[in-house]
């Protein structure tokens, strides 16, 4: 009996034994990579413990998914598992790089397993980029794959930590762009980063860290970066701009501008350091950049620009006083609810003759300006009615102070003399 | 001379009808105390003048109001602006209810002090705590009906503390919503209730709680211990009338001129997707119970401290109908000292609670 019960627990200790053995012994050799390059310098522990963290890692591809070789070998015989008989590419030769990744990024079969939405002409735009062409080249200073999106550590782009999220791009390209050491041979300046950072757009996503405004790829596009060219500079701002590019290509600009090769939006805006815009832009001022080309008085261009600025300050003028007007009937508490969404039309008006403006149309404009200024004139109507209304409120409010008063004196003095008859009956 | 015969004329015929010599004799006979405390005899005619000014104010604005969520607000808006007199209307209407409730407030309380409800007044009584709940009901349906995001805010939050009362909560949301969100549905109840059923309610008690004031007469504080009348009573009619009528005619010159210097906002049209304006407070009378739920902790031993809250209210307004049950020392001419303390304490929690609303 006692027999039989150690011979049921040697059993049971086999079997447990055996699992944990066969189980340790899978563990090991899914991933045996990881196991040894912990063990080496610190250099390699950082790798591995950044790839940890990396988009690949999490999806299930480790260090073989990229690198090949057979990690099942492991622990055993480390070098086997590093043989280029098994596939092993080990650090892939930095003009290889671009094809190490395109690898799987151009496989859509593949590709489709992990994210059917993924666009997966990553290296094919990768090519047609200047730092493909530079690479294709034999330049090695230019960026491939890894030096935006990092490597062992790769974050998908929707995360805040990415080089690449959006609020990171600009620093990300600046890191080499800013580098005056890194560019001296491309001949091209280093400062776009810090203009971009001044400029309406640098502000807009750097400062107020608002997505939508655009950062270095949404005009350079990004695997297939190159410079927009002349006549691409008003595609490339009227993809956020399209009413702006729209008016701008219906305007006898369209035609000057490329006969005379300059560059679109940029001759007035800037690219880089393009600044916010303002009412000073227009019109015969210091500020105007009509003047940077009409600065003859007695021509054509030049009355128009004057025209324009006119009838926008016109038109600003009209809603400024309405404003006042409504503000003060409003603070005597007089209700101005329609007063005020009127106003807001002529305000709209505003922004519709700033943008006209790149139709150079003057019709255009006064027939705009004359509409807004008609609405400011409903508005002041109304605030002078408003205030008129306040004045009335005023005086009748006297008027029944009055009457009301006299009542309850009457009152008063009938007070008294009932009181008196009651106290002569008593 | 002529008129005179034709006045008398008229009135012998409707006393041959309807017996006018005994009203007369009711008028002729009825008086007023006076003593030192006469003053606190006004605040009910007050209160019934300013209930008078709701409802023709209140008749005036039925003419232009729209009760929908797509129309109240515009329909307010257009009574404000286009309406003759709309906004002096509309103004006066808002401004009298909340000088209504403040004149029933001194009302109840002075009342409550004098120990006016002793008997044979405690039916009076009882009577006039309905009409302080039907006003504070008025209140609440009626400051919804503009239909503007604070007003939107106020009720989502008020009905929710309604909602948080156990076991009947869940009904009292969806009976006062009108389902499980304020909605158009709620705008129209609360106009329904506001309009018709409080009004008529509001009306039968008020008549009952008029005719008990008649049947029974004005009440004397219990330290007044002279005879009924005392030689310094004066007499209801004209003396005193004339008096309250004096009094409301002042009141009316300041509704006029509040109306006019501080017309009533009518702020932003209810948005249910925008968030609650912040610092979100209910009409001042709320105040001091809202302020209360607010500085409750969330957990009193095993309760939740907002539901605790709820209780104690309801329990303390139940209270407040039965007072002249419970008070039973006064029917033997007594005041009873712990009362009036627990009255004071009242007050001052009242107050306090108010002011720490308005100005936190």
């Amino acid at each position: 009996m006692k027999l039989k019960k150690m011979n049921f627990f040697v059993g049971l200790g086999l079997i447990i034994f055996l699992t944990l053995y066969l189980n340790l012994k899978s563990v090991w050799s899914k991933d045996t990579c990881i196991e040894c390059h912990l063990l080496l310098d610190e250099k390699n522990v950082a790798i591995v413990e950044n790839f940890k963290k990396d988009i690949h890692f999490l999806r299930g591809i480790s260090c073989n998914g990229c690198h090949g070789g057979d990690a099942s070998l492991g622990m055993d015989d480390p070098f086997a598992s590093m043989d280029s008989q098994k596939g092993f590419v080990g650090t892939p030769d930095h003009f290889k790089i671009p094809a190490f990744c395109g690898k799987c990024h151009s496989d859509i079969e593949y590709m489709r397993k992990f994210n059917p939405k993924l666009r997966v002409d990553q290296h094919q735009l990768y090519k047609t980029s200047m730092h493909g062409k530079l690479l294709a080249g034999g330049d090695k200073n230019v960026a491939t794959c890894i030096s935006c999106h990092g490597s062992h550590g790769i974050l998908p782009i929707s995360d805040p930590n990415s080089p690449v999220f959006d609020l990171n791009v600009p620093k990300t390209c600046a890191k080499c762009h800013a580098d005056a050491s890194h560019m001296k041979n491309y001949k091209i300046p280093t400062d776009q980063f810090e203009k971009y950072s001044q400029s309406v757009h640098g502000m807009i996503l750097l400062k107020n860290r608002d997505r939508s405004a655009p950062a270095c790829n949404d005009c350079h596009g990004n695997h297939g970066a190159i410079p927009p060219g002349l006549g691409d500079i008003a595609s490339a701002c009227g993809e956020c701009h399209s009413s702006n590019r729209e008016l701008f290509n219906e305007s006898p600009h369209k035609q000057i501008f490329k006969e005379a090769g300059l560059p679109e939006c940029v001759t007035c805006h800037d690219h880089h350091l393009v600044a916010k815009t303002s009412d000073e832009m227009l019109g015969v001022g210091e500020k105007s950049v009509c003047m940077q080309c009409h600065t003859e008085p007695e021509s054509e261009p030049y009355k128009v620009a004057f025209q324009i600025k006119a009838n926008l300050d016109s038109l600003k003028n009209s809603i400024r006083q309405a404003q006042l007007l409504i503000e003060k009937a409003e603070k005597a508490g007089i209700d101005v609810g329609k007063a005020k969404f009127e106003l807001n039309l002529a305000k709209d008006d505003v922004i519709k003759i700033q943008s006209l403006i790149h139709s150079v149309s003057l019709a255009k404009v006064t027939e705009v300006t004359q509409e807004g200024i008609s609405k400011a004139t409903f508005v002041k109507q109304s605030g002078q009615r408003a205030l008129m209304d306040l004045k009335m409120r005023r005086i009748g409010l006297g008027g029944s102070a009055v009457i009301i008063l006299i009542l309850a004196f009457g009152l008063y003095l009938k007070i008294r003399e009932v009181d008196a008859r009651s106290k002569r009956v008593k | 001379m002529k008129t005179a015969i034709k006045l008398q004329k008229i009135y012998q015929w409707l006393d041959e009808r309807v017996d006018l010599k005994k009203f007369q004799d009711l008028a002729a006979h009825k008086t007023v105390p006076q003593h030192k405390h006469t003053i606190w005899y006004y605040l009910g005619g007050m209160t019934l003048f300013l209930f008078v000014v709701q409802v023709v104010t209140g008749i005036l604005l039925l003419l232009y109001y729209r009760p929908s969520a797509e129309q109240a607000f515009e329909s307010v808006q257009f009574i404000m602006t286009e309406v003759t007199f709309g906004w002096l209307v509309r103004s006066i209407h808002s401004w009298s209810a909340n000088l209504m409730i403040f004149t029933l407030f001194l009302h109840m309380f002075s009342v409550f002090f004098m120990k006016a409800y002793r008997k044979p007044r405690e039916l009076t009584w009882v009577s006039g705590v309905f009409l302080f709940f039907l006003a504070l009901g008025f209140g609440f349906s009626g400051y919804l009906l503009p239909w503007n995001q604070l007003a939107y805010s106020a009720t989502k939050v008020g009905t929710e503390i309604a909602g948080a009362v156990p076991l009947v909560g869940d009904f009292i949301l969806k009976f006062l919503r009108g389902g499980t969100e304020v909605s158009g549905a709620t705008l129209t109840r609360f106009y329904g209730f506001h309009v018709a059923v409080l009004p008529m309610i509001a009306t039968a008690v008020l008549l009952l709680h008029l005719f008990l004031v008649q049947k029974q007469g004005m009440s004397r504080p219990l330290e007044l211990k002279s005879a009924n009348p005392a030689p310094a009573d004066i007499p209801f009619f004209p003396n005193f009338f004339l008096r309250d009528v004096l009094g409301w005619t002042l009141a009316l010159g300041v509704l006029v001129a509040l109306a006019s210097i501080f017309p009533w906002e009518l702020g932003e049209k209810a948005d249910p997707l925008a968030p609650a304006p912040a610092g979100i407070k209910p009409e001042w009378y709320f105040l001091f119970m809202f302020q209360t739920l607010k500085f409750l902790p969330a957990k009193i031993l095993f309760f939740e401290g907002e539901i605790l809250g709820i209780l104690f209210f309801t329990v303390l307004f139940g209270i407040l109908i039965f007072v002249p049950f419970l008070d039973k020392k006064a029917n033997l001419g007594i005041s009873s000292r712990p009362l009036l303390v627990v009255g004071w304490c009242i007050v001052a929690f009242i107050i306090l609670m108010t002011l720490w609303g308005v100005l936190l």
